[in-house]
């Protein structure tokens, strides 16, 4: 199966990716990204989020947890990494098995 | 424990009996099942960590320095240089199953034209050329990245869902069911001995 991938986020952050082939879609608050979520989802299988919109949307995009795509990245912004994505690792892990194996140093 | 509310009959003892074997060996099943997984979970997690602190520090490597190359250049004609990508990345979507859970498999396709910036030269510095060059790189390896987050999470959710089906068969089902052929076995036993009884005060009364 042939997949596109996108990337939501603040216009600054998405710029170099749209140069690099990606299809980029500019949302400045979470309420955008949402509506934008919703229209994308079904057309592309990888979809890249900025920190600071999936954080904000979290429960939104519990929903394509349960499905194999779309996948629903979240990267850092150009504002640099906040640990949201870790904070999702570390997330997984706990309900998974009970206990902290990598974060505990 | 509750016990399960059945006749005390020989016939239910005979199905009780067939159901715990079968709850006893679905346990052991759903058991050895949910170690696997947690086995495989634990390699992924670790390999997705690794990946993706290397993804953040990289990307924002190369976000900070699209900024500054960006600000060289006056904003509305950045804005139309890289409006229209000269390249479109495609990628091949599989997916394949670890213990009974869709994962999926993302590999890029191979692009025909990478060397085309999707602008002309004279309108950007040479920074822009190296930090697009820089993320195009940087991409397979958050493909990768999103293949291995998508996959602890489908995992986590199976392991949880199978951990709560461990325990309600070991919890309640197999007490339960050991709780009521106890049951039946005292009351068929108990029968059993009033009948003797019976027979006995019978047989002495004559």
């Amino acid at each position: 199966m042939k997949g596109k991938m996108a990337i939501v986020g603040d216009g600054d952050s998405i710029t170099v990716f749209k140069a690099a082939g990606v299809a980029a879609f500019p949302a400045e608050n979470d309420v955008k990204a949402r509506d934008i979520l919703r229209r994308i989802a079904k057309e592309y299988q990888i979809i890249f989020l900025t920190e600071e919109l999936a954080r904000p949307l979290s429960e939104f995009t519990k929903r394509f947890d349960e499905e194999t795509y779309p996948v629903i990245l979240s990267v850092p912004s150009k504002a640099g990494s906040t640990g949201y994505g870790t904070q999702l690792l570390k997330d997984a892990m706990e309900r998974a098995l009970g206990v902290d194996i990598l974060f505990n140093s | 424990m509750t016990r399960l509310n059945v006749n005390p009959t020989r016939m239910e003892l005979k199905k009780l009996k067939a159901r715990l074997v079968t709850a006893t060996r679905g346990h052991k099943l759903l058991k050895d099942k949910s170690d696997e997984m947690v086995r495989r979970f634990s390699v992924i997690i670790k390999e997705n960590k690794k990946l993706r602190e290397e993804v953040e520090a990289q990307l924002s490597e190369v976000l900070k320095q699209f900024s500054v190359a960006r600000s060289v250049t006056a904003s509305y004609s950045a804005e139309a240089a890289f409006a229209m990508p000269a390249v479109s990345i495609e990628v091949e979507c599989g997916s394949k199953s670890i213990m009974g859970v869709d994962v999926p498999v993302i590999s890029p396709v191979q692009q025909q034209s990478s060397e085309s910036l999707p602008y002309a030269f004279s309108e950007i510095t040479g920074e822009a050329d190296y930090s697009v060059e820089q993320a195009s790189k940087l991409l397979p390896k958050m493909l990768k990245l999103a293949e291995t987050e998508k996959a602890v999470r489908l995992l986590a959710d199976e392991i949880e869902r199978n951990k709560r089906r461990v325990n309600a068969l070991e919890y309640v089902m197999i007490p339960q069911l050991e709780e009521t052929i106890k049951y039946i076995k005292s009351k068929l036993d108990e029968n059993e001995r009033a009948a003797v009884i019976r027979l006995m005060k019978v047989k002495s009364k004559t």
